[in-house]
C-alpha cells in the first residue's frame, strides 16, 4: 500500500496513516493488490482561519481541489503499478514510477503542510521553544538565522518546489532543504517543518510579490507540530 | 568587454486583446512584472559572470551559469511566446495563415485536431512547472512535440515554433486548478503567421526579438 511504497520517514507515515488512509472498500476486493486508498485528511482548521496570511480561497482551492487531485493521482498509480505488477509486467511497473513519486510526494508534502500550520491566535507564529529552540540556536545560531536561510532557500527555488526543515538523523542536525515540484523528503532525512513554494499556494493572494507570501507565513508556522516531529525523529 | 544589457520586448498587442481566453489581468502580471525579473536578473548575472571571467575567477563566473540559464531561459520562452500568440478576431489565428506548417502537421499526426490533442496531453503531463513547445528538429526537419521544465529553453538544435507556459503563474488567476480548460483555450489565440514563419526561415531569424531588445 501507499505508505509502505513511498517509504516515508516514520513521523510522516503515522501521519498518513492516521489521517489518510482507511481499509478498502468491499468493491475493491477483487483487486487484491489495491489493499488500501489515499483518502483527503480533513483540514485542522477552517479555510479562512490562517487570514490575513493566508487567503480562505487558497487554503479551500489548495485542499480541495490541488490535494485533492494528487491523492486520486496517487491512487491511480498504485493502482496501475498493482495491475501491472500482478500481471508480471514489471517493467510497466517501472515506468510508473515518475507518476508514483509526483502524486505520492505531493500527498505527502500537503498532508504534513497542513499540520504544520496553525491560526496566528492559536498555535501558528511565534518562535520555537524547548528542544526545538535549542536544536536551532546550536545548527543555525539563532531563529532568526534559521528564518532567513529558509527565505533564501524558497526565493531560489527556480520553478515548483517546497523548502523544508528537516533533521538528518545520521548526523544529528537540523537543516534547510529544497525539494523541486512534489519530491519528497527521503532517505535519512526526516521532515520537521515544509513550505509549499508552488505559485498555487499564494498566486490568488500575492502574484508575483512572493517574497511577501514568504514573510507572512511565518505568522502561521505552528511550532508545536514542528517540536513534535522532532521529538519523534 | 562589457556585456549587453537585455530589454523587456513591448507586447505586440493590447494586454486585453486575448480575453477571453486570457485575462488582462494576468497578462500585466505576466508582462510587465514575470518576464521583467527573468531580464532583471538574467542582466544581473550577465554582468557578475562578464567581471569575473574578465578577473579570471572562474570559481564566480561557473557560479552563476544556473542564474543566467534560468533567466536567459525565462526571458527566450516569454520573448518567443508573445509573439506566438495573437488576438481570436486576427487571420493569423487562423490554422489557415500557415498552408506549410498545416501540411506538416497533417502529414506528422494525421490531422490538426490529432496534434491538439497529443500536445494537450504533452502539456497537461508536466510534473511542476514548465512548457509546451511544437519543434522543427535540426537535421532532419521533421516535427516533434518536447516538454522542458521551469524555464530551459529550445536553444540547442531545434527550432521552437509554438510554445505554451505551463507555469501556473500563467493562468491561476483565470482558471485555477483548471489548466485543461486553459490549454484548450489557448488554441483560439495561437499566432500561426508566426508559426509559419518560424518554420520556414532560419534559426536565427526565430531569436531575432531578442537582439532587437538590448
Amino acid at each position: 500500500m501507499a505508505t509502505t511504497l513511498l517509504r516515508t520517514a516514520p513521523s510522516a507515515r503515522a501521519a498518513l496513516r492516521a489521517s489518510s488512509v482507511k481499509p478498502a472498500a468491499a468493491a475493491l476486493a477483487s483487486t487484491s493488490f489495491v489493499r488500501g486508498k489515499a483518502t483527503l485528511p480533513d483540514l485542522p482548521y477552517d479555510y479562512g482561519a490562517l487570514e490575513p496570511h493566508i487567503s480562505g480561497k487558497i487554503m479551500e482551492l489548495h485542499h480541495k481541489n490541488h490535494h485533492q487531485t494528487y491523492v486520486n493521482g496517487l491512487n491511480s498509480a498504485l493502482e496501475q503499478i498493482g495491475e501491472a505488477s500482478s500481471n508480471g509486467n514489471q517493467s510497466k511497473a517501472a515506468t510508473l514510477a515518475p507518476l508514483l513519486n509526483f502524486h505520492g510526494g505531493g500527498h505527502i508534502n500537503h498532508s504534513l503542510f497542513w499540520e504544520n500550520l496553525a491560526p496566528a491566535n492559536k498555535d501558528g507564529g511565534g518562535e520555537p521553544e524547548g528542544a526545538l529552540k535549542s536544536a536551532i540556536d546550536r545548527d543555525f545560531g539563532s531563529f532568526s538565522n534559521l528564518q532567513s536561510q529558509i527565505n533564501t532557500a524558497l526565493a531560489g527555488i527556480q520553478g515548483s518546489g517546497w523548502a523544508w526543515l528537516i533533521k538528518d538523523k545520521v548526523a544529528g542536525t537540523l537543516q534547510v532543504v529544497t525539494r523541486a515540484n512534489q519530491d519528497p523528503v527521503t532517505g535519512n532525512y526526516v521532515p520537521l517543518m515544509g513550505i509549499d513554494a508552488w505559485e498555487h499556494a499564494y498566486y490568488l493572494q500575492y502574484q508575483n510579490r512572493k517574497a511577501e507570501y514568504f514573510n507572512a507565513i511565518w505568522n502561521v508556522i505552528n511550532w508545536k507540530t514542528v517540536a513534535s516531529r522532532l521529538e519523534k525523529a | 568587454m562589457a556585456p549587453v544589457t537585455y530589454k523587456l520586448p513591448p507586447l505586440p498587442y493590447a494586454y486585453d486583446a486575448l480575453e477571453p481566453s486570457i485575462s488582462k489581468q494576468i497578462m500585466e502580471l505576466h508582462h510587465d512584472k514575470h518576464h521583467q525579473t527573468y531580464i532583471t536578473n538574467l542582466n544581473k548575472a550577465l554582468e557578475v559572470s562578464a567581471t569575473a571571467t574578465a578577473e579570471g575567477r572562474l570559481h564566480d563566473a561557473a557560479a552563476q551559469i544556473s542564474s543566467i540559464k534560468f533567466n536567459g531561459g525565462g526571458h527566450i520562452n516569454h520573448s518567443l511566446f508573445w509573439e506566438g500568440l495573437s488576438p481570436a478576431s486576427s487571420p493569423d489565428a487562423q490554422p489557415s495563415a500557415a498552408p506549410k506548417l498545416q501540411a506538416a502537421i497533417s502529414s506528422t499526426w494525421g490531422s490538426l485536431d490529432k496534434f491538439k490533442a497529443a500536445f494537450g496531453a504533452a502539456l497537461l503531463g508536466i510534473q511542476g512547472s514548465g512548457w509546451g513547445w511544437l519543434v522543427k528538429e535540426s537535421g532532419t526537419g521533421q516535427l516533434r512535440i518536447v516538454t522542458l521544465a521551469n524555464q530551459e529553453a529550445v536553444v540547442v538544435g531545434d527550432t521552437p515554433l509554438i510554445g505554451v507556459d505551463m507555469w501556473e503563474h500563467a493562468y491561476y488567476l483565470q482558471y485555477l486548478n483548471g489548466k485543461a480548460a486553459y490549454v484548450d483555450n489557448i488554441w483560439k489565440v495561437v499566432n500561426w503567421k508566426t508559426a509559419e514563419a518560424r518554420y520556414t526561415e532560419t534559426r536565427e531569424d526565430v531569436f531575432k526579438v531578442l537582439k532587437a531588445n538590448i
